[in-house]
């Protein structure tokens, strides 16, 4: 609750004002009987015509008065509960963005897209019901109760006996069921995974045969949720029976005990009617706030799932703002060579949830202006090793270094500023060509976009654009092919001008042509560029002036191509693996 | 004219929808019937309680004339009816609760039926979440919608004429004004509804938007903050979260504008009853009883009418679940099994004689296609995407039947054996690596339910396998989930050849089965593979060189026909398509290989074979 207060505090008296108002329009409904009671009582009793009109009178105005308080109540519940949710969106959205990798990843963003949406929504209409109704109903059932005490204190006794008998029934069943009704939904998610179970491997079932035995798994998952259902349907199915029982002797009760009342004069018929309408009134209110209270605690359970996110702290922090961001040097950091741009110091990385290395006691350091390739099978962890360098992680053990000096002292905007990284997946924005670019860097001239297009190869096919620059993209870039969107992810890494890029196996929609066109302009690059190349391809990699050669997580070589064609096994083999055997050494 | 046409047409369908629902419903015939009569014996005794009510007051018109008698015969007359009436209504929601989950399971386990029976043409066209929201979401509305509508509608239909007959039978003049008045709350809820409806309509729409765009900033959230792209993002945020709640605000306020209107008319009513009533009584022409019986039913009469409202949209709904259900299973089946067809195991002779197929009508994709496959040959497959290397495989799978000409397995058309027997002698690996959710052990022992630990482990090991599987912290135990997202691509296609490999049938398929396995680990399956397509008619398609160039056979496709075949060396000497693929690859890398005087081939992959 402790994020939501926050917002609610804006809003305090609209969420004071709504219930107040609703239960104004509570009392109002508490007294029609009380007045239907006087109609009985004087007006036909004394045959008083004008005093009948009165009440009447008094019943409409009383429906005016409670239309408007109804109204005023609902206008500010709605403020409120939408103003705070709307914080409450807000507020988590900015946490989101604080999210470490790490944390992303724990997390998962499937996740974070139902506690954005669906879950806020569910507290939304929860909060907006509670400000309505959550005080009204047991207003009503109380007051219901009071009222029977102004009209008869020994007759009102019966509504003390009954209201716990229909609380405790009602409320007995909500319990019983809510869990088992919780169960019945993951059986007929059961049903659900079977189903679709059966579409996507429908040609391994045919192939194999097992259409029978697939018929029988499924009959056997839909079998028992509808035994789960029956079974739990027979106990909620007692409710209303149960209920109307209670409320029935209730009613019983008031008849009999009112007759005696009504024969010794001090009840008048009038009373008994009252009564009898309270008796109703209440069973109404109860079956309400049984209900409330499930879509309540519904939006209690999102609210807790929302709360949970903004509780995940990141465990990254960033310096303020880097002393060395100017270029000075710090001093502690003067062994290294003037030009060297990334070290890693035996450095290993576990993920946050894994159990074991995904990289284990990497050293190596590159200089300025050098190309380093990185390969390694899937799982390798080439991508592990080249995301620590714009510390999207934090290494478990070991140092990793930047322009000399160790990752954990560089601001966030300076070292992402020097670091560009074109990730595996080509993710473009809804917007236009231009405006993907400009992430890069929001002064880029219009010259510097076209350059950096050229030297991703992607120049070509923007011009060909009716719109040029100004193309619209689509969400996620649908409407550009899978090697347009790489080239356009690259491109939007160059417009940064890093003194670091990095290609995470990102140029494998490109074919062979456009791919060595790319890596030629990338040697071209001005500057000291230093360039990481993460690929499969032994071919992407031959020219690199350093080559990393991974095996599950280890670092198994490191040297120029031919260096490791003669030392390194792995390279050997990943290489022959690609190319003819017995070709590579010729 | 041709309005009314489809008008009519409409109501037919409907009414065969309606007939078939009646088909799924009559086993349970017992319980509608007792249904609809507890639903019946309910409703009258809750009308008949008020009266009750009524006369009971009306026995005790006040100091010294109260009738002890008749007060104690109604007490009991309410007892007994109040315990008929819940024994029924329990009765009643377990009869319906009977019926609506029985019928749902039956629709449910029809319609996995039919999916086993439908032909690939169908489920290859129809996303699987649409029929899968066919078979789960579909089903619930219309098993809610149709029952519970059905008897809440008699129940509402008892209910009005229940409560006309008793009122018209107390006072026509107060009855009157009921029935005019009453509908009036239903006019008001209509009214609000519709005014309302425009901001609702707009609140769905800037949700959508926002949806779109969290969607997108969350998924990208990596490449946001790569680009210290944050205020940005958030600035773009807030535009359109303030949008939304500005409309969300409109919206929810107009239409909880709803009840409060509704119940004012109803209070309304109410007042005009008592009045009249009230005046009625004054002249001596209803006792107070009945009067109290007239206030009672005013603030209930209501009820029904909103009820049904309510129903006939969901009954709508619910036959237009059912109408998409039996959509799906008025699909046609797949040709059934030739009238003789035997059950076939295969040398591993495989002709393909003058064979047509296509997809879509009108566009042609293989034509004239012939080959024949001699036990024990390995055929690689090889073509630009597009060409029909896959649909080779589903012909020779059967997945889809031929148009024309034929297949023979040993001489015998496939059409003449059972679908069975003639997939059994294939074995199947596909790019796709589905694994059913259980444990590993359960789906490497797919093909052979009854394999044994030896037999499955031998499996594994011949896949690769074992060594990961036995690091698992479960072992063989350990549970693939739904989207296998504990084990690797890669992974999963191990298991995918182990599965195959426990069967070993005469035959082998694999389509692009190496596709997520890096270049190191495909090269230490090969061997497994070789020993696997050893003696076995084999048909590969793959788009790496290593693989191919050890066929017997290179079937080159273009456009659904075999423009060259031979094995590698002769398809190279031919100087043809073949070698202006593989050329054109070497071409594209030749600049670096120069530079550093490799003059091998640089094609590794065959990309676009």
């Amino acid at each position: 609750m402790k994020y939501l207060k926050v917002y609610l505090k804006n809003y305090r008296t609209d969420s004071i004002l709504a219930p107040l108002f609703k239960m104004l329009e509570a009392t109002f409904d508490l007294m029609v009987p009380i007045v239907v009671a006087r109609i009985i009582n004087v007006g036909i009793v004394n045959r008083d015509i004008g005093y009948i009109l009165r009440c009447c009178g008094i019943l409409i105005l009383m429906a005016l008065v409670g239309l408007v308080c109804s109204f005023t109540a609902q206008y500010f519940a709605a403020k409120a509960a939408i103003g705070s949710t709307t914080g409450l969106r807000h507020m988590l959205f900015e946490h989101i963005q604080t999210l470490g990798f790490s944390e992303m990843d724990t997390i998962g963003t499937s996740t974070l897209i139902t506690r954005m949406t669906s879950d806020l929504n569910q507290v939304q209409s929860g909060l907006n019901l509670f400000l309505r109704l959550f005080l009204r109903s047991p207003f009503i059932v109380f007051g219901a109760m009071i009222m029977a005490f102004s009209i008869d204190v020994q007759m009102a006794l019966i509504f003390v006996v009954v209201i716990p008998v229909l609380s405790v029934i009602v409320f007995g069943i909500m319990r019983w069921t809510a869990p088992r009704y919780k169960k019945i939904q993951s059986r007929l998610d059961g049903v659900t995974k079977s189903t679709r179970e059966n579409l996507s491997g429908v040609r391994v079932i045919r192939a194999f045969g097992r259409e029978e035995s697939e018929v029988k798994q499924f009959s056997e998952a839909n079998d028992s949720l509808v035994d789960l259902q029956l079974h739990v349907g027979r106990i909620s199915a007692l409710m209303n029976p149960l209920t109307y029982v209670v409320v029935n002797i209730g009613i019983i009760a008031i008849l009999y005990a009112g007759a005696d009342k009504v024969n010794s004069g001090v009840l008048l018929s009038g009373g008994i009617v009252a009564l009898v309408n309270y008796m109703n009134q209440i069973l109404v209110e109860l079956v309400k706030l049984a209900n409330l209270i499930v879509s309540i605690s519904r939006a209690l359970a999102s609210l807790s799932r929302v709360e949970q996110v903004l509780d995940t702290k990141t465990a990254m922090t960033f310096p303020e703002k880097h002393m060395a961001a100017d270029g000075s040097r710090p001093e502690h950091q003067a062994s290294c060579p003037d030009d060297e741009a990334v070290r890693f110091d035996r450095v290993s990385l576990i993920y946050a949830g894994a159990g074991a290395e995904s990289l284990t006691d990497i050293s190596f350091s590159a200089r300025k202006g050098q190309t380093i390739g990185v390969i390694g099978g899937t799982g390798s962890g080439k991508s592990s090793l080249v995301s620590l360098i714009p510390r999207f992680y934090d290494a478990t053990s070991g140092q990793v270094s930047l322009m000399g000096q160790p990752i954990q002292t560089w601001d966030r905007e300076s070292l992402r500023s020097r670091v560009s990284i074109v990730m595996q997946k080509a993710q473009l924005f809804a917007g236009t060509i231009r405006s993907n670019l400009l992430w890069g860097n929001p002064d880029a001239t219009d010259e510097e976009l076209w350059e950096a297009l050229k030297t991703a190869q992607a120049d070509d096919f923007v011009r060909e654009k009716s719109a040029g620059l100004d193309e619209p993209v689509e969400q996620g870039g649908r409407n550009l092919s899978g090697g347009q969107r790489q080239r356009l992810t690259i491109a939007r890494a160059l417009v940064r001008k890093p003194e670091i890029l990095i290609l995470d196996d990102s140029a494998s929609a490109l074919d062979y042509a456009t791919d060595a066109a790319l890596r030629k302009a990338l040697r071209a690059l001005p500057g000291d560029v230093t360039v990481f190349i993460v690929s499969q391809r032994t071919s992407s990699l031959q020219h690199a002036d350093q080559i990393l050669v991974l095996d599950d997580g280890r670092l198994v070589g490191y040297g120029t191509h031919r260096e490791l064609l003669d030392a390194c096994g792995t390279y050997r083999e990943i290489y022959e693996s690609q190319f003819q055997k017995g070709d590579a050494r010729q | 004219m041709k309005q009314t046409d489809t008008r009519s047409s409409e109501k037919q369908k409907r009414q065969q929808t309606l007939k078939r629902v009646l088909r799924y419903i009559r086993p349970y015939g017992f319980f509608v019937f007792f249904s609809l009569l507890c639903s019946a014996v309910s409703v009258a005794a809750q009308l008949i309680v008020p009266v009750y009510c009524g006369d009971a007051i009306d026995a005790m018109i006040g100091r010294g004339q109260v009738d002890f008698a008749s007060v104690l015969r109604i007490a009991a007359a309410i007892a007994i009816v109040t315990a008929i009436s819940a024994a029924a209504q329990w009765i009643l929601a377990a009869c319906n609760n009977r019926v609506t989950f029985c019928v749902s399971r039956d629709l449910r386990n029809s319609a996995i039926r039919k999916i086993q029976k439908l032909p690939l043409s169908y489920l290859d066209a129809h996303p699987s979440g649409d029929l899968v929201s066919r078979v789960i979401a579909d089903v619930d509305t219309f098993a809610d919608g149709l029952l519970m509508g059905f008897t809440q509608l008699f129940s509402g239909v008892l209910t009005i004429l229940g409560t006309l007959g008793i009122m018209l039978y107390l006072n026509l003049a107060i009855t009157l004004v009921v029935v005019v008045l009453t509908p009036l709350s239903l006019f008001t809820a209509g009214f609000i509804a519709k005014r309302t409806y425009r901001y609702f309509r707009e609140q769905t729409v800037v949700r959508g938007q926002q949806t779109a765009l969290i969607n997108e900033l969350i998924e990208g959230q990596k490449v946001v903050q790569a680009f210290s792209h944050e205020t940005q993002s958030l600035e773009d945020f807030d535009r359109i979260n303030d949008r939304l709640g500005a409309v969300s605000l409109k919206a929810t306020f107009f239409s909880s504008l709803t009840n409060p209107s509704t119940r004012m008319v109803n209070n309304i009513v109410y007042a005009a009853v008592g009045l009249i009533s009230a005046l009625y009584t004054v002249s001596g022409g209803i006792t107070v009883g009945q009067l109290s019986v007239f206030l009672s039913y005013a603030s209930q009469y209501a009820k029904p009418f909103n009820e049904i409202s309510g129903v006939v949209t969901e009954l709508q709904n619910a036959l237009a679940c059912a109408a998409r259900i039996f959509d799906l299973m008025d699909e046609q089946d797949q040709i059934p099994e030739a009238e003789h067809a035997v059950a076939f195991s295969s040398h591993g002779h495989v002709a393909l004689k003058d064979v047509a197929f296509r997809y879509v009508p009108d566009k042609p994709l293989i034509e004239n296609f012939s080959l024949d496959v001699r036990p024990g040959q390995r055929i690689a497959i090889v073509g630009p995407t597009g060409c029909g290397k896959t649909t080779l495989i589903n012909l020779l799978m059967r997945f889809y039947d031929v148009d024309s000409g034929k297949i023979e397995m040993d001489g015998t058309d496939i059409r003449q054996m059972t679908r069975h027997s003639l997939r059994g002698n294939y074995g199947m690996v596909l790019q796709d690596t589905w694994l059913k959710a259980g444990t590993i052990r359960e789906n490497i022992a797919y093909g052979k339910p009854d394999a044994t630990e030896e037999e499955i482990i031998e499996a594994a090991r011949a896949a690769h396998a074992h060594s990961f599987i036995r690091r698992l912290p479960n072992g063989y135990d350990t549970v693939i989930t739904e989207n296998g997202g504990n084990i690797s691509q890669g992974q999963k296609q191990l298991l995918c050849i182990a599965r195959v490999m426990l069967c070993l049938p005469p035959m082998l398929i694999l389509d692009e089965a190496t596709s997520s396995i890096d270049t190191r680990t495909e090269i230490r399956i090969q061997a497994a593979f070789a020993r696997m397509m050893e003696g076995r008619t084999s048909f590969i398609v793959a788009h790496r060189l290593s693989t191919i160039r050890e066929a017997d056979t290179i079937l080159v496709m273009k456009d659904g026909h075999i423009i060259e075949q031979g094995d590698h060396d002769e398809l190279m000497r031919r100087n043809g398509f073949y070698t202006r693929l593989y050329n054109s690859q070497f071409e594209e890398s030749k600049t670096p290989q120069q530079a550093t005087g490799h003059q091998t081939c640089s094609a590794a992959e065959l990309r676009g074979f």
